[in-house]
């Protein structure tokens, strides 16, 4: 069991909780992730880690309520505690020769973006942070991003706070005037990341992109978590789970990732209503 | 008396009624059936069974107590060499193994020895309260990467030499293959729940949530004062045919099927893991693992056909089990290799075609080789495919751990007598070093480590 230390509400639908795992949290690295179960008989979900203090023997998570496990795990409080929670798993980002960074992330994405660019900060490079939201309500991490970023723009997608459009928009403006990232990492929904590489391949700028597929076991087993690479014109097979997360994004077939990451989807729906549906009898 | 020509049948849920279900199939001999079994042992001077066996199980000591009626004696005899008798009863080839070598199969049918280790087994869990004995400390630690079949047998063998073992799990639960890759009907989840809870009472320290390779590394465990580990990590990642279509929704590995189904409960209607509940399913493989899928798929309602590019007699999957399999009305198509998985305009699988095949030369297997007939092809109406074509070792492992030798294919290279592998005090078993196999052997590999291990740390 694994306890609770803090918990707290960045927005309506975000939460940010410590948890306690001093295994865990002297090993993580940003980019990395691990598998919580919220309870026994409960199902096993990717989280990537949003930070750690491996002093204090603690772990990062954000998560957002999308579904009945993520309901579940809202529902706990400081001082309780969860079922399961192992890792890291995944390979860490790789920063090794990046000197200027992009940073591009979407939503609840910033909360893994976050800890990407303190790392680059930390180590010296300069970081330039766009992070972008559907609106004002939903903002999350802002001042953690001002902090560790040389520029830093925020976007909405209603123009109710910050920029009005979508992430691509300043990311296209600083390249078109001749910026040059050594690299531009991006994590976010699939559909953002897919824009972004585009808008990069145009310049010809490296993409790392973060992905997130449907994962059982986590650790190199059931291979759900599959996704194909095209690499010099061959179609290859590559496992999230021990490859990734992270990929070249130039090489990622965001389509077919897109209609994977649905296969659930009318399961997930029926299971958070019913979980809901408990919370609100109760 | 004459002797009875055939083993006595094991009762067993009826086909129909068990298609529906995820229970226990086979249901196990009575004490009056096991002791008319036991009857038929010729107590033959050589016991070739003996040498049949990878853990050499006293067979006919055993046997010898059940016909006197002494199970818990039986039990005990078992018991000495063998670490999980339960599961071994259910899961091994009996087939190609004691019951091979049984000097009675010469003319008639072989005694039932699986059927009646089972018997023992079953009989000692329900009936036995003894507290088991605990060995004296030695004050050596011993760590044990993964706790399936390997690992369990190397733990426990080690702890009754008074070594004081952990155990690490990077899934939530304890047993590897046999609790995600194993089915409930053929082996329910309790008896290796009461396995696991056996070592831990005599003293096995059973960690999970923890992935050597990630979570620690196997030079940490020597730091932390392990002084010797054994990698019984088990099998990696699912082979994919590498075919059009295999991305679709509704592939799935049978890896990642029988996870969902047997590890995280997704066949039962409250479950939170989600499955797909194809309509028709095709499941591409021949081996056990295959026919496990296959039994499931129909479990959950499906139209089930298991496609094959050789023929019935090379299917590597246990007889029982293919009979099994076809009692429950599964069908196979042989001599059949897919060649596209198609899909509808949503992701989802529609069909599969797949060439036909015919039996040509013997290949390096000794097999013959399927070759494809030209032009001659069959589309199969299916929603869902399950790829059972193996796995390929898992790089965790390797990857972070300086100066272990692996071969080209990625198993874990070892001296086979003992094995030990190219790093001191690295000992593997398993799958991890054989690729795919079966539960008794890599418990035998389990019980051989766990003896180098031994004499390895009294040496030091």
């Amino acid at each position: 069991m694994y306890k609770i230390i803090r918990k707290k509400s960045l927005n309506p639908t975000v939460t940010q909780m410590e948890i306690e795992a001093p295994l865990v949290a002297k090993k993580a690295l940003p980019g990395q992730f691990i598998i919580l179960r919220v309870n026994e008989d409960g199902e096993r979900i990717p989280l990537t880690v949003a930070g750690y203090d491996r002093e204090e023997g603690t772990v990062k998570i954000i998560f957002q309520v999308v579904g009945a496990t993520t309901e579940l795990l809202n529902h706990k409080k400081e001082g309780e505690y969860i079922q399961d929670f192992v890792g890291p798993l995944g390979t860490a980002t790789h920063t090794d020769g990046i000197k200027k960074v992009c940073i591009v992330g979407g939503g609840v994405g910033c909360a893994i973006a976050m800890p990407v660019a303190q790392e680059f900060h930390r180590l010296g490079a300069e970081v330039t942070s766009i992070i972008g939201f559907r609106n004002k309500d939903l903002v999350i991490l802002e001042d953690e991003f001002k902090a560790c970023s040389d520029n830093f723009v925020m976007m909405t997608d209603d123009g109710s706070y910050g920029r009005h459009g979508n992430v691509t928009i300043p990311l296209k403006e600083m390249l078109s005037a001749g910026k040059d990232f050594d690299m531009i990492i991006t994590i976010g929904p699939l559909v953002m990341m897919k824009f972004v590489t585009l808008t990069a391949k145009e310049f010809g700028t490296p993409v790392t992109v973060s992905m997130n597929p449907i994962m059982v076991d986590g650790t190199g087993m059931c291979g759900g978590c599959r996704l194909t690479l095209n690499q010099d014109g061959k179609k290859v097979t590559k496992f999230a789970c021990v490859d990734g997360p992270d990929f070249n994004g130039y090489e990622v077939d965001f389509d077919e990732a897109i209609s994977r990451g649905r296969t659930y989807f009318d399961f997930e729906r029926k299971a958070h209503e019913e979980t809901c549906n408990l919370f609100k009898k109760a | 008396m004459a002797i009875n020509p055939k083993k006595h049948e094991m009762p067993a849920q009826d086909p129909i009624v068990r298609a529906g279900n995820f229970k226990e199939v086979a249901l196990g001999y009575t004490a009056e059936i096991a002791i008319e079994e036991a009857k038929r042992c010729l107590n033959c001077k050589n016991k070739p069974c003996v040498n049949g066996c990878p853990v050499n199980i006293n067979i006919p000591d055993f046997i010898t107590k059940i016909k006197e009626g002494d199970f818990e004696g039986a039990y005990q005899i078992i018991a000495k060499d063998s670490s999980l008798p339960a599961v071994c009863g259910r899961v091994c080839p009996q087939e190609s193994q004691c019951e091979s070598k049984c000097t009675l199969g010469i003319k008639f049918e072989p005694v039932g020895i699986g059927r009646l280790e089972r018997f023992v087994a079953d009989w000692h869990n329900e009936n036995s309260c003894d507290v088991p004995l605990t060995a004296e400390a030695n004050g050596k630690k011993v760590a044990i990467v993964g706790s399936g079949p390997a690992g369990l047998t190397c733990a426990g063998d080690l702890a009754k030499k008074g070594y004081s073992v952990t155990v690490f799990e990077a899934l939530h639960t304890a047993g590897g293959v046999l609790v995600y890759g194993i089915p409930e009907f053929r082996l329910p989840k309790d008896i290796v729940k009461k396995e696991v809870e056996g070592l831990k009472a005599i003293g096995v320290d059973v960690q999970t949530n923890v992935v050597i390779g990630k979570t620690l590394t196997v030079d940490e465990l020597f730091d932390m004062g392990y002084e010797a580990v054994f990698i019984g990590s088990g099998a990696g990642l699912p082979k994919f045919m590498r075919i059009k279509g295999e991305s679709l929704k509704g592939v799935y590995s049978a890896n990642e099927f029988l996870t969902r189904i047997n590890l995280m409960k997704a066949y039962k209607p409250d479950a939170t893991t989600p499955i797909q509940r194809g309509k028709r399913v095709a499941v591409v493989g021949g081996g056990n693992v295959a026919m496990d899928a296959a039994r499931c798929a129909k479990r959950l309602g499906a139209d089930v056909t298991i496609v094959y590019r050789r023929t019935e007699e090379e299917l590597p999957a246990r007889r029982e089990e293919v009979e099994h399999a076809k009692e429950e009305g599964i069908k196979f198509m042989l001599l059949t290799n897919p060649l596209e998985i198609a899909g509808d305009e949503n992701g989802w699988v529609s069909g599969m075609r797949c060439q036909k095949m015919e039996l040509g030369e013997p290949d390096a297997s000794g097999r013959r080789r399927p070759v494809a007939i030209e032009g001659a092809f069959a589309d199969i109406d299916v929603d869902c495919v399950i790829m059972a074509l193996g796995t390929s070792p898992n790089p965790l492992i390797k990857d972070t751990t300086k100066g272990l030798d692996t071969a080209s294919w990625g198993g874990i290279t070892v001296e086979e007598e003992t094995g030990k592998t190219s790093k001191e005090g690295v000992y593997a078993g398993g799958d991890a070093v054989t690729g795919a196999a079966t539960v008794i052997l890599a418990m035998g590999a389990g019980k051989t480590a766990a003896k180098a291990i031994d004499e390895y740390l009294q040496n030091k």
